[in-house]
């Protein structure tokens, strides 16, 4: 008798223990406006929850003025784990005579970037930072390879006098 | 049923119709292959929609969307992926068994095919009236696994060995339940014509008049059907963690399609016939109860304030019982669904015990409660 | 033609070998395991590795050791807050760098929110090996809450490298206790759910009791770390055992089981997450202030001589190995990983199962495959 009570008492459990998680699937089912967690991606593309701080590829920084404060120190390369900066500096005459070492490419291989900020953080002068883009996907991997400083731009002059400066 | 037109009608307007014109060979011939069209046409109508069904069923328990890039709210996915299926080679093993591996897909297609035979879809709606309807159907489920046996040993595949002699213990395990199950309602209703069993349920479903053993054997048959379809909890035969994809494992484009489509209309066979024996198939709801408001619930039910309504009408009264089929099937089919999406898969030998150890006793002593019930005349 | 009996036991039967990966759906990753079958049942399972080899301790020797921090994100990438700490620590050690107070609450934070996330994605994956596949949805959306504040905060979301030699690479942002604080109060409504849907399924529970008993003995000779000792109740916590960074301070529970099949390593899991919400919760409400990072010259480099640091990661005992001969870049870096020892254990306790346990056993062991090839 007591074996019969004990059956039947386990298929009673199974029955509610199955029927509980039937409930929960349910619940799911009839309520999607409250479960659903996946977005419509490329449908809101305008709006997409991506935190700002998302290290999506590094830049570098240009004001108004078009002026960076890249100083060409190449901190930046030396603190990289991949070699995927390279700092290509040239050596200009001033006008007071002096030879002087200006950047000339900041070239960045986005395909070898791992985002570990290394770059941002050995970088004197703040002069880089790391944008939230995403969608980096494309067709020909040569077109990764990318040219940081914007033609024409030149370093910034204030930069020169206080090294350090403060955002 | 009150519709004023009958199903029985319409299949004789067009006998008399083709009659007239034709000799009585090629008339019957033309009625049998249009039959078969209708029903098979019906049949991918509804696997269409279980198709459909099942994507967004398992998104939204899932927490996703489900498809809902082709068309308005993924409505056209499925298209698509046939289109790929049909687009895509159907590749065969170099060491397979070419014969067999062909075969085997078409195989088991025909055999669900044919168990669409004896279904009535409506009054009168029937492809093929005979009195051993039941019989038939549970005779012809039960050769589906030979056609999934023969896909797991001409693949030349250990995996889909492995998912086939799974399916064939648990086919050939579960038959028994589903069969007991199915014995306990040809007991009451004391037929085995699908016409005749679902004429009986005209006073309540079996499932409400057939006390609680009537319960019993649909809970049973549910399980054991939802087994004999290699639907997950029971999904050995495929099961995806273990091994890969089973017995399909080394099937590709539209032979792998004609798989996927055989699940679905083992699927809708098990449920027409789950809705046939236990929800009174095309019969609508009945309170079997002796007060004026079941009656009057009864009377909406089966659309008895349509008799008074001009004749043109009436047509709509002739879609009513289909109706009520196909949303009981689909009931049945969002049940199955519903455990596919929940449960975890089990054990080979959890399932062989489920079934010898659990359901098959249990469906043994049921019968016998049932057969007393008869004898004594407990029943309605 | 004679008539011949054959009695059952003189059927000739042939064990077969099937390949479960490098590309299969129960492995998670390229593992190989070449598993011996008489029909359903194991007879022999022999894992192959070297699928994934990267070699990162070798690369190692040829990067600094701050650049070098960041490949050991890839070994294990679901603990990857831990594997950083673990290197940080142990320069941190050998070059005795002074951390500041906020730096350490912040690194057991991150620590123990990687483990939620690793133990989460677990739950989800170990339902779907054993054939649950909505618990992965369920387990992936939690893990998705806490990855979002990786992202916030960290500025990743698998890989973050934000722990880094003296401290922590960048402050978190104001909103981040706030936020953290409505993050644990919804991941312990997510328990709930958890439990309803496969803690208490009948099914899940007899798909794991009494399945894959691994004894302490041979968890100790198989070197066997993390939950997966600790099921079999083996006291193997480092964070009890060898404290770093204040986990001395803080008052939580080394979760044992005696069970030592594939259940106790279930709920071992299932009480961790429980006792890392425990961990944040105390030092949320008390956050120190001040410096998040003790600023390091450019290039590091440790003094000549040999340092080894654990740390206990969601899967059990990491270790580093360090030899520098005092220049720039380590002479040999070698990683005891957890999931490689643990790896062992699949072997002792899937055979004579049947083939569907092997997934189950696999998956409550928790194997990240990265992890065991480096």
């Amino acid at each position: 008798m007591k074996a019969l009570y004990n059956y039947l008492k386990e298929v009673a459990f199974a029955f509610v223990s199955l029927a509980n998680g039937l409930l929960l699937t349910l619940k799911y089912f009839v309520t999607p406006w409250k479960s659903i967690i996946t977005e419509n991606y490329p449908d809101n593309r305008d709006h997409p929850s991506v935190a700002d701080e998302f290290a999506g590829e590094v830049i570098l920084i240009h004001d108004e003025n078009n002026e960076h404060k890249c100083t060409a120190c190449t901190l930046c390369q030396m603190a990289c784990p991949n070699n995927s900066i390279q700092i290509i500096s040239k050596q200009v005459e001033t006008e007071d005579g002096k030879k002087k070492k200006v950047l000339d490419q900041w070239v960045y291989h986005l395909e070898m970037c791992t985002f570990c900020k290394q770059c941002i953080d050995a970088c004197p002068q703040d002069a880089i930072k790391m944008i939230n883009s995403y969608e980096l996907s494309c067709f020909d991997r040569s077109t990764l390879t990318k040219v940081l400083n914007r033609p024409g731009s030149k370093l910034k002059e204030k930069a020169k006098v206080t090294p350090k400066v403060q955002e | 049923m009150i519709s004023m037109i009958q199903f029985s009608d319409v299949t004789t307007w067009i006998h008399q119709l083709l009659s007239s014109c034709m000799a009585p060979w090629l008339v019957f011939l033309i009625e049998l292959v249009v039959a078969a069209v209708a029903a098979v046409v019906a049949l991918l109508v509804c696997v269409i929609i279980m198709v459909y069904m099942e994507r967004k069923v398992a998104g939204h328990m899932q927490l996703r969307h489900g498809p809902n890039r082709v068309g308005w709210h993924g409505l056209c996915q499925l298209f698509a992926d046939i289109i790929k299926l049909l687009l895509k080679e159907s590749f065969t093993p170099t060491r397979a068994d070419k014969l067999l591996f062909t075969v085997a897909p078409v195989l088991s297609l025909c055999v669900s095919l044919l168990a669409l035979a004896p279904i009535s879809w409506g009054p009168g709606l029937v492809l093929w009236n005979t009195n051993i309807g039941v019989l038939f159907v549970t005779a012809i489920s039960s050769m589906g696994v030979i056609g999934i046996l023969m896909a797991g040993w001409s693949s030349n595949n250990k995996y889909a060995l492995l998912g086939a002699m799974r399916s064939g213990a648990q086919i050939v395990s579960y038959e028994l339940s589903a069969g007991l199950s199915i014995v306990t309602i040809v007991a009451l209703a004391g037929t085995l014509n699908t016409g005749g069993i679902i004429e009986s349920q005209a006073n309540g479903w079996w499932v409400l008049k057939g006390h609680l053993p009537a319960i019993f054997a649909f809970i049973i048959y549910i399980i054991a059907s939802t087994a004999e379809c290699n639907r997950a909890p029971f999904d050995l035969a495929e099961a995806e963690s273990e091994l890969t994809a089973g017995y399909h494992t080394e099937y590709s484009g539209m032979q792998f399609g004609i798989f996927y489509l055989n699940e679905y209309i083992n699927m809708g066979v098990v449920a027409m016939i789950a809705s046939t024996l236990f929800l009174g198939g095309w019969q609508p709801f009945y309170l079997p109860f002796d007060f004026p408001l079941a009656h009057a619930f009864n009377d909406i039910m089966a659309l008895k304030f349509m008799e008074t309504w001009p004749a043109w009408i009436s047509w709509v009264s002739l879609a009513w019982p289909l109706v009520w089929f196909f949303g009981k099937l689909f009931l049945i089919i969002f049940f199955m669904m519903w455990f596919r999406w929940t449960f975890p898969r089990l054990r080979i030998d959890q399932l062989l015990k489920l079934e010898w150890k659990y359901l098959l006793p249990l469906s043994i002593v049921n019968l016998v409660i049932v057969a007393l019930f008869i004898v004594l005349g407990l029943h309605f | 033609m004679e008539n011949q009996t054959v009695t059952p036991s003189e059927l000739k039967t042939e064990e077969f070998v099937v390949n479960i990966g490098p590309q299969h759906p129960a492995t998670h990753g390229v593992l190989r395991v070449e598993v011996t079958l008489d029909g359903e049942t194991v007879k022999d399972v022999l894992p192959h590795l070297g699928y994934i080899h990267r070699g990162i301790e070798k690369m190692t020797e040829s990067l600094g050791y701050k650049q070098s921090i960041f490949l050991t994100s890839r070994m294990d990438y679901l603990s990857a807050h831990i594997n950083n700490h673990l290197c940080a620590l142990a320069i941190e050690k050998a070059a005795q760098i002074e951390v500041p107070a906020r730096a350490k609450a912040i690194r057991i934070i991150m620590d123990e929110l990687q483990r939620l996330t690793s133990h989460e994605l677990w739950w989800g994956s170990c339902a779907m090996d054993i054939g649950a596949v909505t618990p992965f949805f369920l387990g992936f959306r939690d893990r998705e809450r806490i990855l979002e504040l990786f992202e916030q905060n960290t500025g990743n979301r698998l890989t973050m490298s934000y722990i880094i030699p003296g401290g922590v690479m960048n402050d978190v942002r104001p909103d981040f206790v706030p936020k953290l604080k409505a993050l644990l109060k919804s991941i312990k409504d997510y328990r709930k759910e958890y439990d309803q849907l496969i803690t208490g399924n009948y099914i899940f529970q007899h798909r794991t009791q009494g399945i894959g008993v691994l004894s302490k003995e041979q968890a100790i000779s198989l070197g066997c770390t993390g939950p997966t000792a600790r099921a079999s109740g083996l006291s193997c916590d480092i964070r009890k055992l060898y404290p770093y960074d204040g986990y001395e301070k803080l008052d939580f529970k080394e979760v044992i089981d005696y069970g030592c099949d594939n259940w106790a390593r279930y709920v071992v899991r299932m009480e961790e997450m429980s006792q890392s919400i425990h961990i944040i919760e105390q030092l949320l409400d008390n956050l120190p202030t001040g410096d998040y990072r003790t600023k390091l010259k450019g290039v590091l480099k440790l003094p000549a001589g040999e340092y080894y640091q654990r740390v206990e990661s969601a899967r059990g005992e990491l270790g580093v190995y360090i030899v520098s001969d005092g220049g720039a870049k380590p002479y040999r870096m070698k990683f005891r990983t957890p999931c490689y020892s643990n790896l062992g254990a699949v072997k002792p306790i899937s055979v004579g199962m049947k083939i569907a346990d092997l997934m189950a056993n696999m998956a409550t062991i928790d194997l990240v495959i990265p992890d065991m090839d480096r």
